[in-house]
């Protein structure tokens, strides 16, 4: 029996005791038992869902001003605009050829997460199962890309992509987001390595499998679900990476949010607000439906919670 | 000790060179880390380096306005107030939101963390906001909190307030977008970290009669503060390096000049390559700087297992 | 029964040692182990038995010595080409795969011909009596019976040996007893040479032909379980075979088998397990079933006779289990049919014979620096 199971059933038991304890108490409201039931009408928990509700207020408003927005046709000192239009997705694609940016914005996101992942996972299984000289060194190396800034490394980079010639160009674009995204496999992959318990891989080898049969057979269909999950997190990650993919993209090689920004900032007075809007609204469906795609296979809060459980199979 | 080294000296004379490598972990298994450190070379530690050596050789200007030689950069960036005074704007916009973030979280995660209906659902709305991306994010919140948006509309026509306030393009607009960014982002990984605490540790710690507050304070907080050392460095990174947004909700001349922003300017706008690189540089310095800060005062903290479920 | 064990004559290991890091896991083990043996190597944790056995199995390259079948050395073969089974502490079935398909994995990666998998592995499944489990993942299963399918794994292969890592020590006692009936049953009917790991003397007593005791990565003793029941070689192994009482005492006395030995205010005859002159420091190692309390009044005849205070009493199903102290403060162990009351004090007696005078230092001075092996290593192999 896995660990988390004997606390998922001791959690009612030690529930049922403090019932019991709580029960010759009922009659009277100010004597509660002490400890959890107290904390139910404390301040902290108004404090919480105060929290929680004004966050969902600020992100329900942003969300639906954009949407709203996008399909105003005046919309100044008023509740709701006076009319509705679709005109302003007409002229995102007439003005910015939106298929384009789409296509170039999902070709960038897959060729990043298959990129990442084939370079990424067997580097994650080397660092989760052996130890080597200089290993320490190697983990500062992968973790680096991760915590400086990317503007930090994506000016030097830039400049080098610039000097040979890759500016503005979609190989650039992936390769600059390669940088946080191989490393980001890495160090979301090598804590999964490790819970898959060794001596499954041993018990293969035991059975006669040579290494090639093992990775073929037993690891890689237990790796499927943390490579999905890390590979859907690169994915929103480099969809959403505005600041590597801004410093070497050009027109042609634009992601959508480097071209909501330019259209945002363009020079000579920006593009109407609504037009931005309904590009914003085509960006958040997109994302909508990576993530509806996503969640059928993951649960992103979960995500640590349940490669532990699954390996105490 | 010598009993020992003879002893290794004795097994390595039967164990054949090969042997005594795999003994150290050099074994073919080594070659499925080559693309990773390759790819890390490559595009990460050469760039990274070149951009160095770009920060000592400034263009003519730099150095006939700020002398130094091929020092002239960081002497510029050192005594040009435009330019310096950008670390405090990041750090007044960075710090704050970072720890807000990760203070905030803690409660949030605290309270989902029991089961309840609709919790699946919560949790996930409260994750939605990372697929936003900093850009629109901005996009919604100059609608949503300007002047005619729906939240000064709701807080004039309620009687709250007579005159609209000014939410957006300014310090405040950027800590909004922060905030929308990195909390969804503090709140996944230090839930995580709570559930990586044994539910019994806290049962044990009834059953010795301590309160709610004395089990948060004795026994949960110093099992989950390394994580929140974790949680508050990578909220902080994201902050640090804000750019789209104080550029689009702040006061890009004024109190969100942030760093990121100079060193594009000098890059794009400038083309000044060399500059360009010294800010960035020392963006990366003193954010390393404020990490080492963070992992030494973590270093004291417990860091053991914390009895979950791995 | 078709299924059968893989032949060959006899499993040779020479001088084998595995080191860690300078540290010596394992050292010096010599041992032939014949086709269709019950070999139990048995010791406490961090004595090397699990390194022995993951050397055995190929998962440990061997820093020392030689492993040889017939003559043919296999100590340079990967563990896939070895054809041992292996049984694993915590089971490592393969999560994502049903029983049946556990079960075929070691068939299927050598490529055989399908009807012959499927008819194999119906007999291993049958033999370990899962059939209505077969399509099941190892996750729907309780602890039993994946130790069921773990062993049908390893002896659906035919493989020439099996080696068990302490298959029995996740398991509740009454499934322990149930599973342990089982393996000698296999290995009865399929005669299939087996290394088997435990910290369970009684379990390796059951089960084994020949006994390895295992301490600081040394050979103690190796036998059969009547040898290592009624003569340990020294008296680590005694504590470990059931001698619960051991005394710290001083030879006064040395008559041919027969050797004096005192301390404390105690006096007692024993017999030389080992050499002792007068003089030497001794441990005597005395079972608690062959100490004797003298029902009813009057002194018996005879050199050991002693009287001990009652300080603890266990009722233990049969008999009680007492524990006393003696006038000088030894804490002895005893068995009795009736509970003496606590406090009381009562004679015991004890057969010369079957108290064993043991030499109080181990091992030659130059290998009790090797303390246990490096723990996290150990676990690296066989978590």
């Amino acid at each position: 029996m896995s660990k988390s199971q004997i606390v998922d059933e001791a959690a009612p038991f030690v529930r049922g005791a403090e019932k019991v304890l709580a029960e010759p108490k009922r009659s009277g409201h100010a004597s509660r038992p002490p400890g959890e039931k107290s904390l139910a009408a404390s301040p902290g928990t108004w404090f919480v869902w105060a929290g929680i509700g004004a966050f969902f207020i600020f992100l329900f408003g942003i969300i639906s001003s954009v949407l709203v927005d996008s399909f105003g046709k005046p919309w100044f000192r008023t509740w709701l605009p006076e009319n509705f239009t679709l005109s302003w997705y007409q002229s995102a694609w007439d003005k910015f050829d939106m298929t384009h940016i789409i296509g170039v914005t999902l070709i960038v996101g897959f060729s990043v997460v298959v990129i990442s992942v084939l370079i990424g996972v067997p580097a994650s299984y080397v660092l989760a199962r052996s130890n080597f000289p200089l290993k320490r060194l190697v983990m500062v190396l992968f973790l680096l890309p991760i915590l400086i800034p990317p503007i930090t490394f994506g000016i030097p980079l830039a400049t080098v992509m610039y000097n040979f010639g890759l500016g503005r160009t979609l190989i650039a674009v992936i390769l600059v987001n390669l940088v946080p995204s191989v490393p980001f496999v890495i160090i979301t992959m090598t804590p999964f390595i490790e819970q898959i318990n060794p001596s499954i891989e041993n018990a293969a080898r035991m059975c006669g499998a040579n290494m090639r049969q093992v990775f073929v057979r037993v690891l890689a269909p237990l790796l499927v679900p943390g490579i999905l999950a890390a590979g859907i997190l690169v994915l929103v990650r480099t969809v959403g990476m505005f600041e590597l993919t801004f410093l070497v993209s050009g027109p042609s090689s634009d992601t959508l949010v480097v071209a909501i920004y330019r259209a945002m900032t363009s020079a000579g007075g920006s593009e109407a607000r609504q037009l931005v809007s309904a590009m914003g609204v085509v960006y958040t469906v997109m994302m909508l439906v990576i993530l509806v795609i996503a969640l059928r296979f993951i649960n992103p809060t979960q995500l640590v919670a349940q490669v532990k459980e699954s390996r105490d199979e | 000790m010598s009993t020992a080294t003879r002893r290794e000296r004795g097994a390595a004379s039967s164990a054949s060179l090969r042997h005594r490598m795999a003994e150290r972990g050099v074994d073919r298994k080594l070659l499925m880390l080559l693309p990773a450190i390759l790819f890390a070379l490559v595009l990460f530690v050469y760039p990274f380096t070149y951009g160095i050596g770009l920060t000592f050789q400034p263009l003519q200007g730099t150095v006939d306005k700020w002398g130094g030689g091929i020092f002239a950069n960081y002497v510029a960036f050192f005594g040009d107030s435009f330019i310096f005074d950008s670390i405090w704007i990041t750090m007044r916009l960075a710090l704050p939101a970072a720890l807000f973030n990760v203070i905030v979280s803690v409660p949030i995660a605290f309270k989902l963390r029991r089961k309840f209906r609709g919790k699946r659902f919560l949790s996930t709305m409260l994750v939605l906001p990372i697929t936003l991306g900093t850009v629109l994010t901005a996009q919604g919140l100059l609608i949503f909190a300007g002047r005619q948006g729906w939240l000064n509309r709701f807080l004039i026509q309620s009687g709250i307030i007579s005159d609209p306030l000014q939410l957006v393009n300014n310090y405040l607009g950027v800590t909004f977008t922060l905030v929308i960014s990195g909390f969804p982002f503090a709140y996944l990984l230090i839930s995580s970290y709570l559930s990586g605490i044994d539910p019994s540790l806290d049962a044990a710690a009834k059953t010795l009669g301590a309160n709610w507050k004395q089990r948060f304070m004795r026994v949960t907080l110093p099992l989950l503060a390394p994580g929140l050392a974790t949680t508050f460095i990578l909220t902080f990174v994201l902050a640090f390096s804000v750019f789209p947004s104080a550029r689009l909700v702040g006061d890009p001349l004024g109190t969100t000049r942030v760093m990121a922003l100079m060193a594009y300017r000098s890059f794009a706008e400038q083309i000044d390559y060399s500059m360009a690189s010294t800010i960035a540089v020392m963006m990366g310095v003193i954010e390393l700087i404020v990490i080492a800060i963070v992992l030494l005062g973590r270093s004291f903290l417990y860091k053991g297992s914390t009895g979950g479920k791995g | 029964m078709s299924l059968s064990a893989g032949t060959f004559e006899s499993l040779e290991l020479k001088d084998v040692g595995r080191s860690f890091g300078g540290r010596e896991a394992l050292a010096e083990l010599n041992l032939t182990i014949r086709a269709g043996e019950f070999i139990a190597l048995l010791g406490p944790s961090g004595c090397g038995k699990s390194t022995a056995l993951n050397c055995l199995a190929g998962l440990l390259p061997l820093t020392h010595g030689e492993i040889t079948i017939d003559g043919k050395r296999i100590d340079v073969l990967p563990s896939e080409k070895r054809d041992f089974g292996m049984v694993f502490q915590n089971y490592a079935l393969f999560p994502h795969l049903s029983v049946e398909r556990n079960v075929a994995f070691g068939l299927q990666v050598r490529n055989l011909p399908k009807s012959e998998v499927h008819r194999r592995v119906a007999e291993a499944i049958s033999l370990v009596k899962l059939e209505e489990h077969a399509k099941k993942l190892p996750g729907q299963l309780s602890g039993g019976q994946q130790q069921r399918v773990a062993i049908a794994r390893a002896v659906v292969l035919e493989p020439r040996v099996v080696l068990m890592d302490e298959p029995l020590s996740n398991l509740d006692a009454k499934l322990r007893l149930e599973m342990r009936t089982e393996i000698r049953r296999l290995h009865q009917s399929l005669g299939l040479t087996t290394v088997y790991v435990t910290h369970d003397q009684e379990e390796a007593l059951s089960l084994a032909d020949r006994l390895v005791v295992l301490r600081a990565g040394r050979v103690q003793q190796i036998g059969t379980p009547e040898e290592l029941h009624n003569n340990p070689a020294n008296w680590h192994v005694a504590d470990f075979m059931g001698y619960r009482n051991l005394l710290d005492l001083e030879v006064v006395g040395v008559d041919g088998p027969q050797v004096r030995v005192a301390g404390g205010g105690l006096e007692l005859t024993g017999t030389a397990a080992q050499p002792a002159s007068v003089g030497d420091k001794v441990r005597v190692a005395i079972r608690p079933h062959d100490l004797f309390v003298v029902e009813g009044a009057g002194r018996p005849p005879g050199s050991n006779v002693f009287t001990a205070v009652v300080t603890v009493v266990e009722y233990q199903g049969r008999e009680f289990a007492v524990e006393v102290t003696t006038a000088s403060g030894a804490r002895l162990f005893v068995h009795a049919a009736t509970a003496p009351p606590i406090g009381s004090e009562v004679t015991l007696t004890l057969d010369p014979k079957r108290a064993l005078v043991y030499r109080f230092v181990l091992d030659s001075p130059d290998s009790t620096d090797t303390g246990s092996i490096e723990e996290s290593r150990l676990a690296e192999v066989h978590a």
